[in-house]
This record gives C-alpha cells, sequence and structure tokens, in this order.
C-alpha cells in the first residue's frame, strides 16, 4: 500500500470515528467483556430458544390438550392426562414400539459386527486399503431419499438385481422372493439396507479406536508372547470399547427415530409389521390430524431416547474411566 | 443534452408503464390447485378459453397424488393464500365446510341462475354438498370419476384362451357379471404364459399409505351389503359396517389379493396399476375412470385391445361402486374471490363443459353425459356412465382423515399381512369409528 493510500484511509478512518454521535461511543467503550461476550452469543441463544426450546414447551402445553391443527376454528380444551393414558394403554402403540426396539437391535448388532470387522481389516494396511476405504464409504454418503427408492427397485420380485442373486443362490423362483410385501421378510428388508449404509459409519468409528491403541502395548505384548487372540481380547477389543459403544450410542438414537427409509421402502406396511414409532407419530400427527395426541407421542420417544442415552452415557463413562 | 434527459426520462416513463400494467394484470391471476395428473393437464388447456374471454391469467398449482392431501390440507389449515380455486377431493367437504375453509356458494349459485339440477345427481352430494343430501353447496362438480374395470379385450377373444377358459370354467370367456365371475377369470390368468411372457390375473388396490386399500375393499364391499351406518339411526355401526355380509366381501378382497395380483403388488394404487396393465402385465385392472382415456390411447395396450366394465355385481345382485372425483371450490382465504366465481360461472357453462369432455375431463353436467351421442363419443363412455349411476363414497365427515387412516390400517393388516380376521377387522374397525365419532361428540 502507497503512503498516499495509507494516508486516505487514516483520514476515512477518522471522519467515521468523528461522525459517531459521543453517547453511543462512549456507550460501546463502556462494555465489559460479559456483555461484549452476551452480545455475540445472545443471537444465537434466541434462535435457539425460538427454534427449539420453545417449540418443545409448545409440544408439552399441547399434549395435554385436545387440540387438532386441521380445525382451527374449535376451542382448545385440556384433557389432563388423557392424551398419554392413551397411548400407553394402546395396543398398536406398543407394536410400533416393538417394531422400533427390534429395527434398533437387529441394525446396531450386525453394524457393530460387521463395521468392528471391517475397521479391523482395514486397520492392517495392505495394498489398495485406501481405496478399498473409499468405496465402503460410498453408501452412508448418499441420500436416504435415493438409497430407499433403489432398493426398492432391488427388491423388486419381478426385476430386481438383490432379488435375482438370492434366487441364483437358493433356487427359489424370483417372484416368490417378495421382500416388501412378505410379513416375515419386510422388516429384515429394512435391517439389510440400513446396515448396508450405516455400517461404513461406523467402521469409520471403530477404525479411529483402533488407530488410537498405542503400538507399545502391543510391541509389549508379544514380548510376553502373548498370541493373536489374546491381545485382541486383552488389548484390541478393550480399548476399542468406548469408541463402539460411542457409535451403539449413535446409531441407536438414529434408528430410534428412523423415518424416511422405512417410509421409502414399505411405508410401514405390510399391514402394520414395519411401522415403527416415527411413522406411527407422523400419521396421527399429520394424517389424523391429532396434534395434541401426537404433541404426547413425541414427548413420551423424546423421553424415552433422552433417558436412554442418559444412562448410557453414564455407563460409557465408566467404561472410559477404567 | 436536453434531447437526452427526455428521451432519459420517456424510456423511464415506459419502463414504468409496462410494469405497473403488467403487476395490474399478475394481481388479477388465479391460482387454481389440483392433482398433478392427466386431467390437470386437459384443464390447463381448457383455462386458456377462459383466460382468452376475460384476459384473467390462470396460474396452476398441481401436487402428486402421494402428497396431494398433505400438501392442500396443510395450506388450508394453515390459511394459506396460494390457491384462489382447489378442486379437493370428495372426502375434504365436511372438514373444509365446517372449518370455513371453502365459500358457501349458494348466493352466488342464485344469482348466476345455475342449478344443482343440472348436474348428476351422486356428484352433487358427493362433491357438493355438506351435511349431505341438503341444499348447501360448497362446490361445483368438476370432475366426475369412479372405480371401474379395464382389460385385455385382446386376450380374452384370443380362440385359444377361449377354449381353455370354457374347458376349465364350462362358460365363455366374457366380461364378468358378478364379483365371483371375476375371481375365476382372474385365476384363469394368474402365471398363464400368453405370447412367451407371465402374466397375472388383475390388478387391485392395496396401498397403505393415503387411501388405496380403502378405495379397493370399499368398491368390493359395496356390492356385498356394507353400509356405513344404520340407516335409521345415524352413526349407529354395529352389524353393519361389521356385517357377515361385510365379512364375506372382505374375505373376497383378500382372496382376490392373495390368489391374483402380480408380485410385489403389497403396495399398489393408481400409478402402479397403471404400470401393471400398461405393461402387459395383468387381464384386468381395478382403477380410477381417470385412467381410461390414457389407456384407450396406449400405443401397446390401447385401441382394440382394451375394454372396459363397470363393477361386477355381489353374491345378492347388488351392484355399487366407489366415488371418485372433485369439485370445484373458492378458497375462502383468496384475495381474488370475485375473479376466481367468474371463473366457476365460467365453468358451469354447457358449452366449455362440452369441451372439457372432449380434452379428456370427465364432466359431471347433465346436459352432456345425457346427450344421446355421449355414451358413442368414447368407447369407455357407456361404462362410464353405468358406473357412475352405482356409487357410493366414504365418509365426508370433518373426521374422515382419521376415519380413512383407520380402515387403511385395519384393512391393510388383514388383506395384504394375513394378520387376524375378516370380523376381527371388521370389529376393530367399528371400535376405531365411534372412537373418532366419540371424540367429535357425535356419540
Amino acid at each position: 500500500m502507497t503512503d498516499a493510500n495509507a494516508s486516505i484511509l487514516e483520514r476515512a478512518a477518522e471522519t467515521a470515528a468523528r461522525a459517531t454521535p459521543a453517547p453511543v461511543a462512549a456507550r460501546v467503550r463502556g462494555l465489559s467483556d460479559k456483555a461484549v461476550a452476551w452480545l455475540f452469543i445472545g443471537p444465537t441463544m434466541l434462535l435457539l430458544l425460538a427454534i427449539n426450546i420453545f417449540p418443545l414447551i409448545w409440544a408439552i402445553y399441547l399434549s395435554f390438550t385436545n387440540y387438532r391443527a386441521n380445525r382451527p376454528n374449535e376451542p382448545i380444551k385440556g384433557v389432563g392426562l388423557s392424551n398419554y393414558r392413551r397411548i400407553l394403554g394402546d395396543h398398536d402403540t406398543w407394536l410400533a414400539m416393538q417394531a422400533t426396539a427390534h429395527f434398533v437391535f437387529w441394525t446396531i448388532l450386525l453394524q457393530m459386527l460387521i463395521g468392528f470387522a471391517l475397521a479391523y481389516l482395514i486397520d492392517r494396511k495392505f495394498r489398495g486399503h485406501a481405496f478399498g476405504t473409499t468405496i465402503i464409504l460410498v453408501p452412508m454418503m448418499l441420500s436416504p431419499a435415493v438409497v430407499g427408492n433403489f432398493w426398492r427397485f432391488l427388491y423388486q420380485p419381478q426385476i430386481g438385481l438383490f432379488t435375482y442373486i438370492v434366487s441364483f443362490f437358493t433356487g427359489i423362483p424370483p417372484t416368490e422372493i417378495d421382500m416388501l410385501s412378505s410379513v416375515t421378510l419386510a422388516p429384515w428388508a429394512i435391517i439389510i439396507v440400513d446396515t448396508w449404509m450405516w455400517t461404513p459409519y461406523v467402521m469409520l468409528i471403530c477404525l479411529a479406536g483402533l488407530r488410537s491403541i498405542p503400538d507399545y502395548i502391543y510391541e509389549a505384548a508379544e514380548v510376553d508372547r502373548a498370541s493373536n487372540w489374546r491381545q485382541f481380547w486383552s488389548i484390541t477389543l478393550p480399548m476399542a470399547l468406548p469408541f463402539i459403544m460411542l457409535a451403539v450410542l449413535f446409531r441407536g438414537i438414529e434408528n430410534f427415530k428412523m423415518f424416511d427409509m422405512v417410509n421409502l421402502l414399505t411405508g410401514g406396511g405390510p399391514g402394520s409389521t414395519t411401522e415403527v414409532a416415527s411413522i406411527t407419530l407422523k400419521r396421527e400427527a399429520f394424517e389424523k390430524w391429532r396434534t395434541g395426541f401426537s404433541s404426547a407421542f413425541a414427548i413420551i420417544l423424546f423421553v424415552a431416547v433422552f433417558g436412554l442415552a442418559n444412562i448410557y452415557v453414564k455407563v460409557l463413562n465408566r467404561v472410559k474411566s477404567r | 443534452m436536453k434531447s437526452l434527459s427526455r428521451m432519459t426520462f420517456g424510456l423511464a416513463s415506459a419502463l414504468f408503464a409496462s410494469t405497473a400494467i403488467s403487476n395490474v394484470a399478475h394481481a388479477e391471476d388465479l391460482t387454481l390447485c389440483w392433482a398433478a395428473w392427466d386431467p390437470a393437464n386437459a384443464l390447463v388447456e381448457l383455462s386458456k378459453d377462459f383466460t382468452k374471454e376475460t384476459g384473467i391469467g390462470m396460474k396452476f398449482e398441481f401436487v402428486p397424488w402421494t402428497n396431494y392431501a398433505d400438501r392442500f390440507l396443510n395450506e388450508l389449515n394453515s390459511k394459506g393464500k396460494l390457491c384462489d380455486l382447489i378442486i379437493g377431493d370428495s372426502q375434504w367437504i365436511g372438514g373444509s365446510a365446517e372449518n370455513g375453509h371453502y365459500v358457501k356458494l349458494n348466493d352466488f349459485f342464485d344469482k348466476e341462475g345455475i342449478s344443482m339440477s343440472d348436474f348428476v345427481d351422486a356428484t352433487v352430494v358427493g362433491y357438493s354438498q355438506w351435511p349431505k343430501n341438503t341444499p348447501n353447496y360448497w362446490s361445483l362438480p368438476a370432475f366426475g370419476d369412479v372405480v371401474g374395470w379395464t382389460y385385455r379385450k385382446d386376450w380374452f377373444a384370443n380362440p385359444d384362451i377361449q377354449a381353455a377358459f370354457k374347458e376349465k370354467y364350462g362358460r365363455d370367456l366374457a366380461v364378468p357379471a358378478t364379483f365371483a365371475e371375476l375371481k375365476d377369470i382372474a385365476e384363469f390368468f394368474q402365471k398363464r404364459e400368453i405370447d412367451g411372457k407371465t402374466v397375472y390375473g388383475a390388478s387391485i388396490y392395496t396401498e397403505r399409505g393415503s387411501e388405496g386399500v380403502t378405495m379397493g375393499v370399499m368398491d368390493v364391499l359395496y356390492s356385498y351389503g356394507f353400509k356405513y351406518e344404520n340407516p335409521d339411526k345415524p352413526y349407529e355401526m354395529e352389524g353393519f359396517v361389521n356385517s357377515e355380509n361385510s365379512v364375506k366381501g372382505l374375505e373376497f378382497y383378500k382372496s382376490l389379493y392373495d390368489c391374483c395380483t402380480p408380485p410385489g403388488s403389497s403396495n399398489s394404487y393408481m400409478g402402479e396399476g397403471i404400470d401393471a396393465f400398461k405393461s402387459g402385465q395383468v387381464a384386468m385392472h381395478m382403477n380410477f375412470a381417470f385412467t381410461w382415456p390414457g389407456l384407450q390411447k396406449d400405443e401397446a395396450v390401447g385401441g382394440d385391445k382394451v375394454g372396459f366394465f363397470a363393477n361386477p355385481a355381489g353374491p345378492n345382485g347388488d351392484k355399487f361402486a366407489q366415488l371418485g372425483g372433485q369439485g370445484i371450490s373458492v378458497v375462502a382465504y383468496s384475495e381474488r374471490q370475485d375473479a376466481a366465481l367468474k371463473y366457476i360461472k365460467w365453468f358451469a357453462t354447457a358449452d366449455v363443459q362440452k369441451k372439457w369432455w372432449s380434452l379428456g375431463g370427465f364432466s359431471c353436467l347433465k346436459a352432456v353425459v345425457e346427450d344421446p351421442g355421449f355414451a358413442a363419443s368414447q368407447p369407455y363412455a357407456q361404462t362410464f356412465l353405468d358406473s357412475m349411476a352405482i356409487v357410493k363414497d366414504f365418509w365426508a365427515e370433518p373426521s374422515y382423515a382419521s376415519l380413512l387412516q383407520a380402515s387403511q390400517k385395519r384393512f391393510h393388516d388383514y388383506v395384504v399381512a394375513g394378520n387376524g380376521t375378516a370380523k376381527e377387522a371388521l370389529d376393530g374397525l367399528v371400535a376405531d369409528w365411534t372412537e373418532v365419532f366419540e371424540d367429535d361428540g357425535k356419540m
């Protein structure tokens, strides 16, 4: 910058400073650090309150009413705990919770087993392992909408690639492998897709865990002539366990509120076989328009996830501190 | 310099004036909301005449059927101003009337001399009146629709297939007169090899998410004797919804699904049905009449290869069909209600309705459908008339969405998933519907 330019800028700054009304300047200068900090975080806090806390409080309020969003002209009446009682005593709600539990249990189990195995494999660096890792990561980079739609085609009994592969190995005619229409197969169809999509994510977390184990521990074990099996059980698994548990937590929370994939693949069917809690919630809220009832259901689900996650985090911390 | 200033001023004025004029024109534009399907394209074409006559521009907001109810009911519930005119589903009429979403049209009809007796009676009750069978009008019948059947005329006429059918069933292969005959035909075609391809019996409605399985099941249940309520005591459903005949009807629908549909038909509605028929997979295809013009024109399965028939009779000879279709209403939150009413007045005229039919829209005006030449005007016209003469519709109560979701669940659980018995499904439905009406304070 030339001297001439610098002096122009200095003069401009001086003019701007003179133009600022004195009281404002004094006020700004007089602010404490704490006040400045609040000025910076204030808008974010307000935004959070508006988009997170207020809706939550509003939903809690609505859960004690008979409000229906499709009847704006009807007076809102308080119904006490009636919505909660109805939900907890409703057979269909419990069926939805069972479907959710089945989905969560099997997806987590499969994703942990396969994800850890893949991480263990990739941790032993082999030729082309970087390329292999990239390929494995592709499914989790796709949109659930895309995944749901193309798996629907893969499962198609007449033209689906998946059905033809299964048919090739089992000899069962493809038209009889109806993954999305069969009461027995439909829950597994969704579990397979979720496992395919999210195992790479678990693998990444497990890989981070495996890479965090210092080499000298293995070296010491080898000096002590510990077998590979022994090293795995006594070093690898215990030291990677907090990471595995973290993956379980993330996937558990995500799958408890699973909606998109199930909606795209089966829409909760056949019948109500794959109707997980979030599908029931959507039906109550936006198809039956029972806003008060669905708010109560949402609060119950929130408390369940929040409570379970808290217990789990406490266990996780205990494991980490060992 | 002076001339340059004048020129600049002149150009600016012209620009301002043209912007203002175009803004005035846009302020008058009407937005019409409907589903995204073939008839909507015909309506766009038809509406060009309205713009030509009145200078009022038309904009359209079309949403696919799967999101149609969600999108537009949300719009109405939030008192949105997107739609000036809406062609809403027949079941919305109760809720839209009671919640003040639609403008009541009685005074307008009286003033403009539009008489509801000029329209097909079933469509007036189905699309316009709330409460039903009272002279309170909220819509003008816009698009008549009803569930019926298409079939592969060429397969039915094939001598080898006819001989095989006669040998098996001892009668000629012809359009079924009863549901029992329909099932025989569907069973006969199921997994049959025709032209080197495996084909299937029938495509029927089984969709879970919106209204599919209910529309299909009801289409059969009516002819088996199902009634929504005691005709003498409104909302009394025990013994009517779950009568012995209703149970038999539901069992029949399940047996039809189990025996005679293509693989992977557990979530099939209008689009899937069209695909199954167009791809030559099925001998018969249950669908709303709006699909018929498209199938008639189809290069692969249309023309002489396709035939149409109305619902066959149930075991006691009763014949009914599920009503579809919609009326056109003025949205109460619109700021252009006068222009919207002008559109309705224009749309109700006989010439416009005739053109509407010629473009592929199913007119509800008696002057059109009772014209001597109507039945022969299209290969499906007579079937449309036969079907419209036997229509029944689902509940149109303000709580229709809850009532519909209950039937979707009960029917899909039984028909597709095979859970429980037909009696249990219908008993459960009575319990669900009773709860809804109790919540509404109607029981």
